[in-house]
């Protein structure tokens, strides 16, 4: 098993990167709207994903990965069956 | 490291590909029946599909040394035509018996709608019936835990299935725990921007110790590349784990579950024995 600090100083050029093509986009997204313009409902819903995806990365613990995946998925809802009448 | 991929779409890919992914390790691969990037419109076209997997791909794998298996079905997008759906199950039984025939597959779901539902039910029943093995494909993206939970629900609704004969195929941090935790095997594709890493990939077997898990690249005509799984081997030593534990994922994994099917014929490289393919 390697050590954090191995991990970290290998991986550190590749994060870097992954995280400058976020803050590049997101810079293109305000470059690109004027200053009346407003996110259209689905964009908006977007922005709100990655607003929350971000705070996920700034939060505590092993699972962001497995919580990012879920803040960008569908609801599941055990009662599907029922819904479908399958 | 001889090495097996487990789901590759060898109809979209050229020969060439076959010649690199010889010289790269790969001895034999798997390849579902999957959706060709359009809508078929009859059961003959499907026919002609099915020909291709069980005649044509063979042997143009064989040219190199790879051995190749493969799996029938409708898969869950064009599924979504429930008239269609039933034309074809009704055939795959003229396909079953042929000799690189492993099982039902990979049927699943799309969008996760009733009729993909209904159709994926369908599919089962012919499994039960012909007692195949079944591997699963599971949603992309936004789709995918719910459609996975789904799928599960299904599966663990019918006590006839036997859960180790079944593969839930492009797992990933959401979905591999609960597959795992039913008894299924899981697979993970390396397919980029949709699905999943060698590096995460890499993160997964090391958190399940690779018990019942496989690797795939899932090469098809989309964006992707067929020798991912070479790069989950290098992924893996470059992290200093054993040999071994790369081999279990990429070649002994995939010899334990796909021998739970009659027709898996693989003669491993250093037999002795000539390949039957």
């Amino acid at each position: 098993m390697r050590a954090a600090s191995q991990i970290l100083t290998e991986s550190f050029l590749d994060v870097r990167a992954k995280l400058l093509e976020v803050a590049a986009t997101l810079d293109r997204i305000d470059r690109s709207a004027d200053e009346e313009e407003s996110l259209s409902p689905a964009a908006q819903g977007q922005r709100e994903q990655v607003d929350a995806a971000i705070q996920i990365l700034l939060s505590q613990g092993p699972d962001r990965a497995e919580r990012l995946q879920k803040l960008f998925s569908r609801d599941y809802d055990s009662s599907w069956r029922q819904d479908m009448k399958l | 490291m001889d090495y097996i991929d487990p789901h590759i779409h060898m109809v979209s890919r050229t020969t060439d590909d076959y010649a690199t992914l010889a010289r790269m390790g790969c001895v034999a691969m798997s390849e579902p029946a999957f959706w060709a990037g359009f809508d078929r419109r009859s059961v003959d076209g499907f026919r002609d599909y099915f020909h291709q997997l069980t005649d044509v791909e063979p042997k143009r794998a064989a040219q190199f040394g790879i051995q190749h298996f493969t799996w029938l079905c409708i898969n869950a997008k064009e599924a979504e035509n429930v008239s269609l759906s039933r034309d074809v199950i009704a055939m795959i039984p003229e396909f079953i018996e042929c000799p690189n025939v492993l099982g039902i597959g990979e049927i699943g779901l799309n969008k996760n709608t009733k009729n993909e539902a209904t159709v994926f039910l369908e599919h089962l029943e012919l499994a039960i019936k012909y007692d195949q093995q079944i591997l699963i494909h599971t949603p992309h993206l936004e789709d995918k835990y719910q459609g996975t939970r789904m799928i599960l629900d299904m599966l663990c609704d019918d006590s006839r299935i036997d859960r180790s004969r079944v593969l839930v195929d492009h797992v990933e941090e959401h979905t591999i725990g609960e597959v795992l935790d039913r008894g299924f095997w899981a697979g993970m594709t390396l397919y980029p921007v949709t699905k999943c890493t060698p590096d995460r990939a890499a993160d997964m077997i090391e958190r399940y110790s690779g018990e019942r898990l496989l690797a795939n690249s899932a090469g098809d005509w989309g964006p992707s590349k067929p020798t991912a799984v070479p790069d989950l081997i290098f992924e893996m030593r470059r992290r200093g784990h054993d040999e071994s534990l790369a081999r279990k994922v990429v070649y002994d994994n995939p010899i334990e579950f796909f021998s739970q099917s009659r027709n898996f014929s693989f003669v491993p490289r250093d037999s002795g024995s000539e390949s039957d393919s």
